[in-house]
C-alpha cells in the first residue's frame, strides 16, 4: 500500500530553479527585439489632460513611441475600469497612467517618460476619508458579494440595554501589497495573435479580459505565468501593466516589456482602502455578549466602486442576540483600492478582535475565555452549521503552547527595565471556498503521470500540492506526478486568490486523477504510446450552494516589548494556532502561515501609508519608507495546526490558508502592547510615534 | 536615457583636476544614493567621476594619536575596524545603525557624509521642493511630515540629513578632510552639513569640485566612554526618528568632557553645544543631564505632526548619558 502524500513535507518543485535564478519571471523573457515601457503618471489629483507634448521624449535616443490617449489603440470597454488605459482624457486620480514611453533599454524608456511635457487643466480634488463625509453612502454589496448590511435583533436597543458596554472605533491606513516582483508583462504579436508573459495571479482572467479589451478570439490569445513573485491580491486581476504592453507592442510591431516601477505601484496596482470603523459591544456581566455592531467606513476611487468588506466578520464571529454589521463608503479622488491578502478580514478583524480585548477588560474576564464563552453554534450572520468550527481549541491549544496560564492579566503588569511586555490572544477566521475548475491527468507508458491545469505558483507551491492531490487519487508515489500549470493552453482553472486556489485546483486534480485511477484498474496489456488521458470540470459541484457555513479558523498569541524610553515595539514571539481542514502539505502551508503572520506584523507595528492631502496620492511610495517588516522585526514565529475533519468541502478536505494568518496577527500584537503599556492604541500602525506620545500621555 | 561621462582618474589630483575640466560633474563612490537619485532624475550629471578606487581606503593612526580613516574606507569596514571598536564605539555603534548589511557593503566615508535627504517630495520631481529646485516651494512645510526636523529648520527647507554616522563624527569632535584645486583644509564634522536658511540647495559647506578625502577622528575623544543610539520604525533598514551619540568623560563625578550631537532632529549632525557647556563642571547626576538636555532642547521648533520627535530626543540623549556615566559611589 501507498502512503498517502497528502499532508507530508514535500520539497517545492521549483525550488532550486528559484534560488539559481533559472525561473524565469515576466520581464526575463528576452524575445528578439524587445522593446521597454515606462508609464507617464498624472501629476494632478482630478482633472483632465488638455495636452501631451511628446516631441522631447521622442528626440531622444532609442525612443521609439510615445503612446498617449489622442493615439492609443482603441480599447473595448472593460469590465474593471482601472484598464481602460489612454482611452480619454480624464484623470480620475493622481498617478493614472497619461502616456507610455516606448524605447530600446529600459533606461532609455524612463528618460523618455520623464520628459513626455504633459498638461492637465487641474480641479479641485479631495482625499480626505471621513465617516460624516456627505458623499458616504451604504452599498448595497460590498466586495466578494456580501450585502452591504445585516441586521437583527434590534442592535441599537440590545446595546443600550447592556450590562457592560465597550464603544470604540478603529483606524487601519491605506496598505500596500508590495510583492516582490513588481506587476510586469511582456508582450508580443504575432499577426493578430498575441502572447503575454505576465506576472498575474491568473491567467485564465488575463486571456479573458485582453480578449475582450482587443476584440479577439480567446484561442488567438496565449497567456504564461511561469513563475510570479507574490501578489498578494494586487495580481488577482489584470492590471494595466499588461494591457499597456500589449497595447504598445501592438502600436510598436515589438514585443514589450512593461515592468511596473516601485513607485507607481502604490497608485497602479490597488491598495487596502483605509478603514474607520466603529465598533460597540454590549454584554452581560457573565460576558455573554448581548449585542455586535460593527460599522465600518472606507473610501473607493471615482473609477470604480471597491468596499473592503471590514465588517463581515462579525457576521461568522460571536454569539449575541443582536447583530449589526453595516458598510459606508466614500468615492475620492484616490487611487482605486482592491484586494489585499484578507480583504476584509484582515482589517475587520482587527478591530473587533480588539474591541473583544476592550470587553476582557471591561468584564475582568480572561480574553481567552471570552472568547470561548461566546462561541456560536450556527454562524450569526446567516444561522447556518458549520460545517466544521475548531477556534476553541484552537484558542485552548494555542494557550497552552504559548503559557497563557501564567500571564498576570494587569495592564503595565512586566517591566524587564524600561522595557514594558505585554502579551495579547486574538481570534482569526477566514471563509473556505472553492469555484469550478477543469484539469486533465495522463498517465504515461513509462509508469508517470501529467497533470496540467492553469493554476498559477504565486510562491505558495502549487505545482507541489497538486502533484500531492494528484498521488494521493492515483496512490502512487507524488515523484511520478509531473505538473504543468501557469499556460493559458491548459485546461483553464480560477486564479490563485480567496484562498481557494488549492481547493479549486486540487478538487479538479482529483477528480480527473480519481477517474483515470479507475480507467487504469479497468485496463489490460501496455498503454498506448501517448497513454491514457481523462479530465475533469467542476462546474455544478464546486460551485454548489452548501448549507453548511464554511470558514477557517484560528487563534494568535503574541508577545511584545514596548521600550518605554522610545516607543519602539517589537515583537517577542507569535504563535499561531489554526483549523483549516486538511493540511495537504505540511512545508508549504507553515510557509504560508508564517508569511502571512509576518504581514500582519507589518500591518500592526510598520507598514505606514498617508494620503497627501495637498497632492492626493501616498507618500510612502519606495520600500525605504513604506517599511515592510524586516528580518530583525521577525521573531520566532510558529505556525501550527490541529487535526480538523471536515467532509463537507471538497475531496481533500481541505480549506484555505493563503490569508488567514494575517487575520488575527494584527489585533493579538496589539493587545498585547495595550496589555505592556496599559494604554489601548486605537490607529495603526504602532509606530514610535504614536507609542511614545501616548506613553507620555497617559503614563 | 540621459547619457553620462565617465572618468576614473588615478589619483586625488587627477580627480580633482577632472571635476574642474568638466561642467555638471559629480563624484561617485559607492554610488548607494547618488545613483538612485540619478534613476530618480533628482541628479543629472553629466560626467562622473569615480573616486571609489583612488587610494583612500585605508584606516591609520598617525603620530598624535588621531586616528584617519580615508573617503573610501566602506562603512562595514570603518565600523569592524578594532581601533575605532574600542575607541570610538560611538562611530562603530552609528555605523551599524545604519542602512543594511549590504549597503554598508558598498557605501563609502565619504559617501555617506554627501548622502542626501530622503524626504519624500524631494525624491518625487513632480513635487516642489527648494532643496531640489530652489524657489519651487516646499511641500513637506504643511505636507507629510512626520520624520521632518525641528531644530534649525527654515521656511524654505524642513528635511533632515539622514547620516547615522555623521553624528557619530560630529560628537566625537571629527574633521572632514577635504582637497579641492585650493588645497586641503579641514572642517569640523559638527560644522560640515549647513543649515537650510535659504539656500537648503546646499546640504554642505563643501566648496564645489572639493573632494573629501578623509575622517580625521581626534585622539582627544579616542578611549572616552562613548554611544550611539537611534530610534525607528522598524528594527533594521529604517532612517532615524532620533537618534543620538555622546562622548562623556566624569572624573570625581564631575563632566570634564561632553560631546552631545543628535540626528534626525536637523538638516544637519544638531550638536548640542548649550547641553554641553551646562554639563562640564557640573556632577554628572540624572538631574543634571535632564537640565542640559532641556537646555538644548527648549529651543525646538516642532512642525504640526513632529513633536514627538523632541520628547523622543530628550529620552534617548538622557539614556545615553545615564548609562554613560560611572555608577556614583554608594552613599
Amino acid at each position: 500500500m501507498t502512503a498517502t502524500s497528502l499532508g507530508a513535507p514535500v520539497e517545492r518543485r521549483e525550488g532550486r530553479q528559484k534560488v539559481t535564478g533559472a525561473a524565469r519571471y515576466a520581464a526575463e523573457y528576452h524575445l528578439p527585439g524587445r522593446a521597454h515601457a515606462w508609464p507617464v503618471p498624472a501629476p494632478v489629483a482630478r482633472g483632465r489632460v488638455t495636452a501631451v507634448d511628446t516631441s522631447a521624449a521622442l528626440a531622444l535616443p532609442g525612443v521609439l513611441a510615445v503612446l498617449t490617449p489622442d493615439d492609443a489603440p482603441r480599447l473595448a470597454e472593460p469590465e474593471d475600469a482601472t484598464l481602460a488605459v489612454l482611452q480619454g482624457p480624464d484623470v480620475p486620480h493622481r498617478g493614472w497612467c497619461v502616456a507610455l514611453a516606448v524605447a530600446e533599454t529600459l533606461e532609455a524608456a524612463r528618460a523618455a517618460a520623464r520628459a513626455v511635457r504633459v498638461t492637465c487643466a487641474a480641479e479641485p480634488h479631495d482625499v480626505g476619508l471621513d465617516p460624516g463625509h456627505r458623499d458616504a453612502y451604504e452599498p448595497k454589496e460590498t466586495n466578494a458579494g456580501y450585502p452591504g448590511r445585516v441586521e437583527h435583533g434590534d442592535p441599537q436597543a440590545a446595546f443600550a440595554a447592556a450590562e457592560v458596554r465597550v464603544d470604540t472605533v478603529y483606524r487601519v491606513p491605506p496598505l500596500h501589497n508590495h510583492p516582490m516582483e513588481p506587476h510586469t508583462s511582456t508582450a508580443h504579436w504575432d499577426g493578430d495573435r498575441l502572447t503575454v508573459y505576465t506576472s498575474s495571479q491568473g491567467g485564465t482572467t488575463v486571456r479573458s479580459v485582453l480578449a475582450q479589451l482587443f476584440r479577439l478570439p480567446e484561442d488567438t490569445i496565449t497567456v504564461v505565468s511561469e513563475h510570479v513573485g507574490g501578489g498578494f491580491g494586487s495580481k488577482g486581476t489584470p492590471r494595466p501593466d499588461v494591457v499597456l504592453a500589449a497595447m504598445a507592442a501592438r502600436h510598436t510591431g515589438r514585443p514589450v516589456t512593461l515592468a511596473y516601477p516601485r513607485r507607481s505601484l502604490p497608485t497602479t496596482v490597488g491598495h487596502r482602502a483605509p478603514t474607520v470603523q466603529r465598533l460597540r459591544l454590549g454584554a452581560h456581566t457573565d460576558g455573554r455578549l448581548t449585542a455586535v455592531l460593527h460599522e465600518t467606513t472606507t473610501h473607493t476611487s471615482r473609477v470604480k466602486a471597491f468596499v473592503e468588506q471590514a465588517a463581515v466578520p462579525a457576521r461568522v464571529m460571536y454569539a449575541a442576540p443582536a447583530l449589526l454589521s453595516s458598510h459606508r463608503v466614500v468615492p475620492l479622488d484616490v487611487p482605486s483600492p482592491s484586494w489585499m491578502r484578507a480583504p476584509g478580514e484582515a482589517p475587520g478583524m482587527y478591530a473587533l478582535e480588539s474591541a473583544m480585548d476592550e470587553l476582557a477588560d471591561a468584564l475582568g474576564m480572561d480574553p481567552v475565555e471570552l472568547r470561548v464563552r461566546n462561541d456560536p453554534e450556527c454562524e450569526p450572520g446567516s444561522g447556518k452549521p458549520f460545517s466544521s468550527r475548531h477556534l476553541v481549541e484552537c484558542l485552548r491549544e494555542g494557550a497552552r503552547r504559548f503559557g497563557w496560564a501564567e500571564r498576570d492579566p494587569r495592564p503595565r503588569s512586566r517591566t524587564e527595565g524600561p522595557l514594558l511586555i505585554g502579551t495579547g490572544v486574538a481570534a482569526a477566521t477566514y471563509p473556505a471556498a472553492a469555484v469550478p475548475a477543469t484539469a486533465s491527468a495522463r498517465a504515461l507508458p513509462d509508469g508517470t503521470f501529467a497533470v496540467r491545469i492553469n493554476a498559477t505558483d504565486i510562491g505558495t507551491g502549487a505545482r507541489t500540492v497538486l502533484a500531492q492531490v494528484a498521488a494521493d487519487a492515483l496512490a502512487v508515489p507524488v515523484d511520478r506526478v509531473g505538473t504543468e500549470i501557469g499556460h493559458s493552453d491548459l485546461p483553464p482553472a480560477w486564479l490563485a486568490g480567496g484562498s481557494m486556489g488549492t481547493a479549486s485546483w486540487g478538487w479538479a486534480v482529483h477528480e480527473a486523477c480519481a477517474e483515470l485511477a479507475s480507467r487504469l484498474a479497468a485496463h489490460t496489456g501496455p498503454l498506448p504510446a501517448d497513454g491514457i488521458e481523462t479530465r475533469a470540470d467542476t462546474a455544478g459541484r464546486a460551485d454548489a450552494d452548501s448549507p453548511y457555513a464554511r470558514h477557517a479558523f484560528g487563534a494568535h498569541f503574541a508577545e511584545v516589548a514596548v521600550d518605554s524610553v522610545t516607543g519602539e515595539t517589537r515583537v517577542r514571539r507569535l504563535l499561531g494556532i489554526y483549523a483549516a481542514g486538511r493540511i495537504l502539505n505540511a512545508r508549504t502551508a507553515r510557509s504560508q502561515f508564517t508569511g502571512a503572520m509576518t504581514m500582519g506584523l507589518g500591518m500592526a507595528l510598520t507598514e505606514g501609508s498617508t494620503l497627501d492631502p495637498a497632492f492626493g496620492d501616498f507618500t510612502e511610495t519606495d520600500l525605504a519608507s513604506y517599511h515592510v517588516p524586516a528580518h530583525a522585526d521577525v521573531p520566532a514565529i510558529e505556525a501550527d495546526w490541529i487535526d480538523e475533519e471536515d467532509p463537507h468541502l471538497n475531496p481533500m478536505g481541505s480549506k484555505g490558508i493563503g490569508e488567514i494568518g494575517i487575520v488575527g496577527t494584527a489585533a493579538a500584537l496589539g493587545n498585547a502592547v495595550h496589555h505592556a503599556t496599559g494604554i489601548r492604541f486605537r490607529h495603526l500602525p504602532l509606530t514610535p510615534d504614536r507609542i511614545l506620545t501616548g506613553l507620555l500621555a497617559g503614563g | 536615457m540621459k547619457s553620462f561621462g565617465y572618468l576614473r582618474p588615478d589619483s586625488v589630483q587627477e580627480a580633482v583636476e577632472a571635476y574642474a575640466a568638466h561642467p555638471g560633474a559629480r563624484y561617485l563612490a559607492g554610488g548607494t544614493n547618488l545613483v538612485d537619485l540619478m534613476k530618480l532624475g533628482v541628479e543629472r550629471p553629466a560626467v562622473l567621476i569615480d573616486v571609489g578606487r583612488l587610494p583612500l581606503d585605508t584606516i591609520e593612526e598617525l603620530p598624535d594619536g588621531s586616528l584617519r580613516a580615508g573617503a573610501t574606507v566602506r562603512n562595514s569596514d570603518l565600523a569592524a575596524d578594532p581601533r575605532v571598536r574600542d575607541r570610538y564605539p560611538a562611530l562603530s555603534q552609528a555605523l551599524l545603525a545604519g542602512a543594511s548589511g549590504q549597503l554598508r557593503n558598498a557605501a563609502t566615508t565619504g559617501g555617506n557624509l554627501l548622502q542626501r535627504t530622503r524626504c519624500p517630495y524631494f525624491q518625487d520631481l513632480d513635487k516642489p521642493c527648494n532643496k531640489r529646485e530652489p524657489g519651487s516651494g516646499c511641500s513637506a512645510l504643511d505636507g507629510v511630515h512626520r520624520d521632518h526636523a525641528v531644530l534649525g529648520h527654515s521656511p524654505h527647507c524642513i528635511a533632515t540629513q539622514p547620516s547615522d554616522m555623521a553624528v557619530a563624527l560630529a560628537a566625537l569632535d571629527a574633521q572632514v578632510e577635504l582637497y579641492g584645486t585650493e588645497g586641503t583644509r579641514r572642517l569640523p564634522a559638527a560644522e560640515f552639513h549647513r543649515l537650510p536658511g535659504e539656500h537648503p540647495e546646499r546640504d554642505t559647506w563643501i566648496r564645489p569640485g572639493e573632494l573629501i578625502t578623509g575622517v580625521l577622528l581626534p585622539a582627544g575623544t579616542a578611549g572616552v566612554p562613548s554611544a550611539y543610539r537611534k530610534a525607528r520604525d522598524r528594527a533594521s533598514y529604517a532612517f532615524a526618528l532620533a537618534s543620538v551619540a555622546v562622548v562623556l568623560r566624569v572624573a570625581d563625578g564631575v563632566v570634564d568632557q561632553a560631546g552631545i550631537a543628535f540626528g534626525g532632529l536637523a538638516h544637519r549632525p544638531w550638536r548640542a553645544r548649550h547641553a554641553e557647556l551646562a554639563l562640564l563642571g557640573a556632577h554628572a547626576t540624572p538631574a543634571a543631564f535632564e537640565g542640559a538636555v532641556d537646555l538644548e532642547l527648549m529651543h525646538a521648533e516642532p512642525l504640526r505632526d513632529n513633536a514627538y520627535k523632541v520628547s523622543l530626543a530628550h529620552n534617548l540623549a538622557l539614556d545615553v548619558l545615564n548609562r554613560l556615566a560611572p555608577a556614583p559611589a554608594a552613599a
